[in-house]
């Protein structure tokens, strides 16, 4: 069945789904003759495989998928794809459900989607960490994506490694791009991603056979294309110097930029400040908090959530007293020396006469 | 291999701790050494406060007298403009003084971000020109040692990379804002041991040349 033929079934209209296609297209800052493209390929296309393995990670990856209000472009997109296997959505489990993988596998081989949420114990790690079915996560993700046509990474925990993978990472946990190599990976990050993110992402795919540009990070472009901070409303503010100081204060009542209170925003690459959360409702720096770089790698470990991304990570205060006072004591040192050298210098000091430079001569 | 996430980790981290610590550690032995060292006895009787002709030279020599400006305009007016660009950019810019307010404690108001990024680049231009300047003038080209032209890079560095930051203009962000704090930090380490000590020396010397004046009740 055609996704068109599964969309009418379902009562989507023909409007309702060519609106999704134009927003679609400007999403991905595609030009407006592209959701013609999107709407034709999408409503022909067969349904995609698409097998979801969830490693080490809290499900809130899924949680933002499916916490998506209806009727979503995020729900028109799950009818979209045929998600053979998915530990928390699925209802077979045991056996029963790895038997729907392999079989996913097998009906789509080279064909199908695999997407990842989670870090996963590396190589060299102990597997016993990480375990679905007595299969560790490592296995299964290589058989897995043995035949797949590419791999999306969706989370910072898959794409970087995560909470998983912060100091001191005890269960050796990697991020996919360290294990699949010859694959194309992309990265969907944030902790959670924006659903429609990950929901664009395989639209694009969908539409035209392969993967959207990709940043340094493997992250599409057209989501992760510009920082929080870049295009953030509170941004004048952050140009005239007006900060909040704390969580209540006049400042923040009226809407000041968060910097001081930590606001990771220049540095963080999202689409949130422009797509918003929960349906368009709000976002983080909306609601007053600083973003906290959720879809940067290292995320869990790049300085405190509350220190101005400006402030050096160490302790700069105590270090620099310390480092002064011995440079003083060193100093002093060294002048006493030279003075008494100087001493010296000037009691060894033989005046000599006219004379005796005569004789000399 | 080290992502740029690691790198700006790096130097945001032990990095910038390392540097300051050489810093402070350096300026201290060079200062108290320079102290110590000491002037012969004045027996003569003063005649005036050597404590204020001091700061009054200080402050005086931040204005140049009319012949150094006949002779040499461009240089008086280029250096006039990097220095106070420089100071200012460093002191007035709002994540500069956010850094110094949690390091030290001590903040003062900023300046709007788009006048820093305008005095950035007069900054620039005006270090530029004195490049220029000094390989185009025979005698200067002269005069330059190897550490002239490390020490304008080492000034020109921080700037530059500030400003590419800024402008997020070399990609990934961590990358090119970890540049800019490493090239800071070497800015950092190798003050303290080349001409750059001018920039704690310079006031030093000044007040002594004014204390010498005003002990003797001379108009510096
Ligand atoms: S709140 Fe954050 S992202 Fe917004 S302008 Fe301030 S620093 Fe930038
Ligand atoms: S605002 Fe920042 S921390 Fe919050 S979800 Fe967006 S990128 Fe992540």
């Amino acid at each position: 069945m055609t996704l068109g033929e599964t969309l009418e079934r379902n009562g989507i209209s023909r409007r309702g789904f060519l609106k999704f296609c134009v927003t679609t297209a400007s999403l991905m800052a595609l030009p407006p003759t592209a959701a013609t493209a999107i709407a034709e390929a999408l409503a022909s296309a067969r349904r995609p495989s698409v097998i979801w393995l969830s490693f080490q990670e809290c499900t809130g990856c899924t949680e933002s998928l499916t916490r998506s209000f209806a009727p979503t472009l995020e729900n028109l997109i799950l009818e979209t794809i045929s998600l053979d296997y998915h530990h928390t959505l699925q209802a077979a489990a045991g056996e029963a459900a790895e038997l729907a993988r392999e079989q996913a596998m097998h009906a789509n081989q080279g064909e199908y989607l695999v997407v990842i949420d989670g870090s996963l114990p590396g190589p060299g790690s102990n597997p016993g960490y990480s375990t679905i079915a007595g299969i560790s996560n490592l296995q299964m993700l290589e058989e897995t994506v043995a035949g797949a046509a590419a791999v999306v990474a969706v989370g910072t925990c898959a794409a970087f490694g995560g909470l998983p993978v912060a100091d001191p990472n005890p269960t050796g946990a990697v991020p996919v791009s360290k294990v699949v190599r010859d694959k194309p990976v992309i990265n969907v990050s944030g902790c959670p991603p924006l659903p429609m993110v990950i929901t664009g992402v395989l639209a694009h795919y969908l539409t035209f056979g392969k993967l959207p540009e990709l940043d340094e990070y493997g992250r599409p472009l057209a989501f992760f294309g510009q920082s929080i901070h870049d295009r953030c409303y509170r941004r004048p503010f952050y140009d005239k110097g007006r900060f909040a100081e704390t969580f209540d204060d006049e400042g923040a009542k009226k809407g000041w930029c968060l910097y001081r209170l930590g606001c990771k925003g220049p540095m963080a690459y999202n689409a949130c400040a422009t797509m918003k959360w929960n349906g368009g409702t709000s976002w983080p720096i909306e609601s007053g908090h600083p973003c906290l770089g959720c879809s940067e790698p290292d995320f869990w470990d790049a300085g405190g959530f509350y220190k101005a991304l400006s402030v050096p990570t160490g302790n700069i205060g105590g270090t620099a007293a310390v480092a002064g006072l011995a440079g003083v004591a060193a100093g002093a040192v060294g002048g006493y020396l030279s003075g008494r050298a100087k001493k010296d210098a000037r009691t060894a000091h033989r005046k000599v006469t006219a004379d005796e430079l005569e004789q000399k001569l | 291999m080290m992502t740029p996430m690691d790198f700006l980790l790096l130097v945001r981290g032990p990095l910038f701790v390392v540097a300051v610590a050489i810093f402070m550690l350096g300026f201290g032995i060079r200062l108290v050494e320079i102290l110590m060292l000491g002037r012969a006895r004045n027996f003569a009787e003063p005649r005036g406060s050597a404590m204020l002709g001091g700061f009054r030279t200080v402050y005086r020599r931040f204005s140049p007298d009319p012949g150094t400006f006949e002779r040499a305009p461009f240089d008086v007016v280029i250096g006039i403009l990097w220095h106070v660009g420089f100071i200012v950019a460093l002191f007035l810019f709002i994540p500069h003084v956010e850094l110094i307010r949690k390091t030290f404690g001590i903040a003062w108001p900023a300046l709007p971000n788009p006048m820093i990024d305008a005095i950035a680049v007069i900054t620039l231009l005006a270090l530029f020109a004195a490049l220029v300047q000094r390989l185009r003038d025979p005698v200067k080209r002269f005069l330059s040692t190897p550490q002239d032209y490390l020490v304008w890079a080492l000034t020109f560095l921080p700037l530059l990379t500030g400003y590419l930051a800024y402008h997020r203009m070399i990609n990934p962000y961590p990358l090119i804002l970890g540049l800019h704090i490493l090239s800071v930090e070497i800015f950092l380490i190798v003050a303290p041991f080349t001409k750059l000590t001018h920039m704690v020396t310079a006031f030093v010397a000044r007040w002594y040349n004014g204390a010498t004046f005003g002990r003797k009740g001379v108009q510096s």
